[in-house]
């Protein structure tokens, strides 16, 4: 039954899966840098991180 | 004859098989290293101090902001590119990429850029960069593009704001030494991107794009190059006697000038065979040469200062 269940889904080619991954691995990368900017400028800026001059 | 149209039969889900080469394609990464550049002369060009990290903040941004209108301006011209050689060989028509997909990404890209440059550095650069994108994607590539001649002459003004963005980033304000470098950039793009389209001219009229020597035929857009180089090569010189850049610039603007002028002259000239193609091509090149080697000096003038004052 459950063997049946996972035929009809969408089953995805070794070309997407990879891809896939590799997609997801540059948007986590990507995150990632975000963050660190983040709190780079956050250190770099202290308490005046929340002085932003229009 | 049977005809198959295959998106028709195409009727599963879309599952994108596109790789992350794919999506660096969108953001084309060539323009957008001559945008990080330009960007990088306006940041240093800036009388103030700037810490690393911020600087570095900047340019991202600005250049993650002109990725975004790349992937925008993709998705939004897959039939034109398709029908180009220059272009076809884009992810969008060779069908790696959807145009949803590209308008998804550049959106996104854009939304961090701006929101990120605003953050954390300052709300004017912000405001300009979100400004920037909005005039590459809207005003150039969905209202003058398809519609006239002058699509690049207006639509440079995008190209040309990436320096006014980063002294805004620098400095929390506007003054005058950005928009110099912006009109350098703006009257730079009319005579570099026609020399471009002369010997294009066939690509984009298969595509329907109104460039200026599909429209109003070739001998008027050698006269037109001519005369945006000579404007070109008037408000590039002019900084140096105003008093805003230094000698260096001066001279280098004086003699790159000159070979602009030359070349343009060639093409103006040489209408017909192999020399006239040829002084097209000349042109094209040393055009990116010239925006380089301008900006560049700026470049030198300031790592010179800081590093060997006594020097300047």
């Amino acid at each position: 039954m459950d063997e049946q269940k996972k035929q009809e889904g969408i089953v995805l080619t070794e070309a997407q899966l990879r891809s896939r991954r590799h997609r997801s691995i540059a948007i986590a990368l990507a995150l990632g840098v975000l963050v660190v900017l983040f709190f780079a400028v956050t250190l770099v800026k202290g308490p005046a991180v929340l002085v932003r001059p229009m | 004859m049977l005809v198959v149209d295959h998106n028709a039969i195409e009727l599963g889900p879309h599952v994108s098989e596109a790789e992350v080469g794919d999506y660096i394609a969108l953001l084309k990464p060539r323009v957008m290293s001559l945008v990080v550049f330009t960007a990088l002369v306006g940041l240093m060009i800036a009388p103030v101090y700037v810490h690393p990290v911020l600087a570095f903040t900047a340019i991202l941004c600005i250049a993650v902001g002109a990725g975004a209108s790349g992937a925008l301006n993709m998705a939004l011209e897959g039939d034109i590119d398709a029908k180009m050689t220059r272009t076809a060989n884009r992810p969008i028509p060779r069908g790696r990429i959807t145009s949803g997909e590209a308008m998804a990404f550049g959106m996104t890209l854009a939304f961090f850029s701006v929101m990120t440059l605003g953050i954390l550095v300052n709300w004017i650069a912000g405001g300009m960069l979100a400004f920037t994108i909005f005039f590459y994607v809207v005003i150039y590539t969905m209202w003058l593009k398809r519609r006239t001649a002058q699509n690049i002459v207006i639509g440079g003004a995008a190209g040309a704001l990436p320096p006014v963005v980063a002294w805004a980033a620098a400095t929390g304000s506007l003054s005058v030494e950005p928009w110099l470098l912006f009109s350098i950039i703006f009257f730079w793009t009319p005579p570099h991107f026609w020399a471009l389209a002369l010997f294009r001219s066939d690509d984009y009229a298969r595509a329907g794009v109104p460039m200026l020597p599909v429209v109003a035929g070739p001998d008027a857009t050698r006269l037109q190059i001519l005369l945006y180089t000579v404007l070109l090569v008037a408000v590039a010189l002019a900084p140096w006697p105003l008093g805003y850049f230094d000698a260096a610039y001066g001279v280098t603007s004086l003699m790159l000038g000159a070979g602009m002028l030359w070349l343009a002259i060639d093409v103006y000239r040489l209408r017909a065979g192999k020399a006239a193609a040829r002084a097209t091509r000349r042109l094209f090149a040393f055009s990116i040469l010239y925006l380089f080697a301008l900006f560049a000096v700026l470049l030198a003038e300031v790592v010179f200062r800081a590093i060997a004052p006594w020097v300047w």
